[in-house]
């Protein structure tokens, strides 16, 4: 075992790759549960996007056409919830969980000529001067853009929710339908918007995985990411600053475990590669006594019936 | 105009109709998947659905429609009882593992002894390891009122790595060269979860999973706690008044279908399948969720439903060989199906209205 391997300001660096895609598709989320609505389908909708999103940026040749390929593969995934729940009036827990499924299947059947293949590289930003910098350099100012993207997504969708009037809706909409409807607000509509932008973030945070993180595609390499940001959103309490926190503390454990297992450290592998479902169960039990932030019409459908 | 029109009770008709209308329409879009991908649509669907029944080796096809059939009948028929009352367990694919990993580990820790007592003894513990799984979840929702569905899934991941662990350590043969896996139960006649009668696929888990339809029926319509688990479904605020204990809703509905799948798994890896490798499971616990949607939540629909979804199993192996269709393709024909089932099942709630609606 030899931990002095573990450079410390590249452990960090790398932690800010590992959080990125956990915090893109827990955003997506947390706007979606904010409007009421809970969608069980991240997974799905990442694994998609992640494939559609190589796929693209192999054929093109363009990392940045292949993250806007995923995102609309994502959105488009997520009008089928929608119209599932919203239009068909179907129980919210099943059709996430459908859309799942349906999701990992798809892409095992879109990807089966891109395995092994590489894709071409996004390059990360260079500010001369201060990417040059020792240890603040290659941690704060070396990454790729997309990564810079999630935390400016983060601070908008904060500001929106907390001072903007689209935020004022989109919360009327998720703590009680039948007030917004009868104030007059398009309930369906806005949720149909609130489902479309949770799905474009997880195909977003699926791309990442496939063109950035890992790189390369191999069937079902979302390995829980889906899940593990859906319970961000409950460690999050619905607040998009503490949905960065989990994600870099959830980006912290994946990378921390992964040096582990490279340092060669007396634990079992598999062991360490638990440790990242382990610790969000263990964060979901502590955080669960407090459910007083969630939405109150969270996973309610809403049918207007007069 | 088109409107909805909420319906004052469900329909009876419109209920048993769905599935039916589901299977039809994932027909036509998967035959339209298929010959997007350059695949004779007809002669596909043909493949799925009837060569495994009527075909030309259906003599060989047809066990194998209840070897596929039963651990997918056996989870599906625990989940629903959850799924009733709107507790989800979404981990059977964990519970499934651990409950194979205990049995055959109970089994194996008296290889070579010969003893009638072993077999049942491994079910036993098979049953114990999965409903063990799933009383971590089942502890954490009523202790701490934490998420189920998050936890169940989340611990899939942990059994998946625990199942590495062992396939390489503790439970590796220590005759087989080195390869990964557990020694093979079939060639040890204590523990061989053999066929009952010979070339009909019906073993123990078979009869594990009708007893299980039958205990289920008997349950909802007969029983105390099926009415709870109906009533809790239904109407979750006359149920806490009518005095139904959520606690102990919980634990029994998590325990049951974590026991079941248990089970289930420890049938596959001492018939089936032979023995503990790393990856002998091959996601019977999420298809068990569509197969306890198409089958309504209903013990007998379940029965139908298992059948059914082992028919595309077979047949998607069949379709595999003679048509060189990828397998990803009959995943997406599954999820396909749940799709289109809970998009119909707007009808049986719901009557489709034309015209404006009257002023009351």
């Amino acid at each position: 075992m030899d931990l002095s391997a573990i450079n410390p300001v590249l452990l960090i660096a790398s932690l800010m790759v590992a959080a990125t895609p956990l915090l893109l598709a827990a955003i997506g989320e947390l706007v979606v549960e904010k409007a009421g609505v809970l969608n069980l389908g991240v997974e799905g909708m990442m694994i998609v996007g992640a494939i559609a999103g190589f796929a693209t940026a192999v054929e093109s040749g363009s990392p940045f056409l292949g993250f806007i390929a995923a995102a609309i593969a994502g959105a488009a995934l997520s009008i089928l919830f929608a119209i599932l729940t919203q239009f068909a009036q179907a129980n919210q827990v099943a059709s996430g969980l459908s859309l799942t499924l349906f999701g990992l299947g798809l892409s095992a059947l879109m990807g089966q000529s891109y395995v092994g293949v590489k894709p071409p590289r996004m390059g990360d930003i260079h500010i001369p001067g201060l990417s040059d910098l020792p240890v603040i350099g290659p941690i704060l100012f070396g990454h790729d853009i997309i990564l810079y993207f999630g935390i400016i997504l983060t601070a908008a969708v904060w500001w929106m929710l907390k001072y903007s009037r689209i935020g004022l809706v989109l919360r009327a909409v998720g703590e009680n339908h039948d007030a917004a409807h009868a104030l007059g607000y398009k309930v369906l509509k806005i949720r149909l918007a609130a489902i479309m932008f949770g799905g474009a973030c997880a195909g977003l945070g699926g791309a990442y995985i496939s063109l950035i993180r890992v790189p390369q595609w191999t069937e079902g390499m979302t390995a829980g990411i889906g899940w593990i940001a859906l319970a961000l959103v409950v460690f999050a309490s619905w607040k998009p600053w503490r949905a960065l926190l989990g994600a870099y503390l959830f980006g912290g454990v994946t990378v921390v475990q992964l040096n582990l297992q490279a340092a060669g450290v007396a634990i079992p592998v598999e062991y360490l590669a638990m440790s990242p479902y382990l610790i969000t169960i263990l964060v979901l039990v502590i955080l669960s006594a407090d459910k007083s932030s969630a939405p109150a019409a969270l996973g309610r459908n809403f049918h207007a019936s007069r | 105009m088109i409107r909805l029109e909420k319906r004052p009770q469900p329909s009876r008709a419109w209920s048993m109709a769905t599935p039916l209308v589901a299977v039809l329409a994932t027909m036509i879009f998967g035959g339209l998947l298929f010959a997007a991908l350059g695949k004779p649509p007809v002669e596909a669907i043909r493949t799925i659905f009837w060569e495994p029944l009527f075909g030309e080796f259906s003599f060989y096809y047809r066990p194998q429609l209840l070897v596929k059939g039963a651990p997918l009948v056996l989870i599906a028929i625990g989940l629903s009882l959850g799924f009733r009352a709107g507790i989800w367990n979404i981990g059977a694919e964990g519970q499934y593992i651990m409950g194979a990993i205990c049995g055959a580990g109970a089994g194996l820790a008296f290889y070579p002894a010969e003893s009638f007592l072993i077999f049942p003894l491994m079910v036993v513990a098979g049953a114990l390891g999965g409903w063990a799984w799933a009383m971590i979840p089942a502890v954490l929702k009523t202790r701490f009122g934490t998420n189920e569905i998050l936890v169940s899934l989340m611990l899939v991941y942990v059994a998946e790595q625990f199942l590495a662990s062992v396939s390489l350590g503790l439970l590796k043969n220590p005759e087989g060269f080195g390869f990964p896996g557990s020694r093979n139960l079939q060639a040890w006649d204590s523990a061989h979860n053999a066929e009952l009668i010979a070339g009909t696929g019906m073993h123990w888990g078979v009869v594990a999973a009708l007893i299980a339809v039958i205990f289920a029926y008997v349950l909802l319509n007969r029983h105390m706690t099926g009415y709870h688990i109906r009533l809790t479904g239904e109407a979750p605020r006359a149920a806490r008044f009518a005095g139904v204990n959520p606690t102990r809703l919980v634990l029994f509905c998590l325990g049951t279908s974590g026991a079941l799948a248990g089970l289930a798994g420890l049938f596959e890896v001492s018939g089936p399948s032979g023995q503990v490798s790393i990856d002998f499971n091959v996601g019977y616990g999420f298809t068990a969720i569509i197969v306890a949607f198409l089958g309504r939540l209903h013990p007998v629909g379940i029965l139908l439903a298992g059948g059914l979804m082992a028919l595309t199993y077979i047949g998607g192996d069949i379709a595999q060989s003679n048509l060189q269709l990828p397998a990803a393709a009959i995943q997406v024909f599954q999820g396909m199906l749940l799709f289109f089932l809970l998009a119909f099942d707007l009808l049986t709630n719901f009557r489709i209205a034309i015209g404006k609606p009257e002023v009351a």
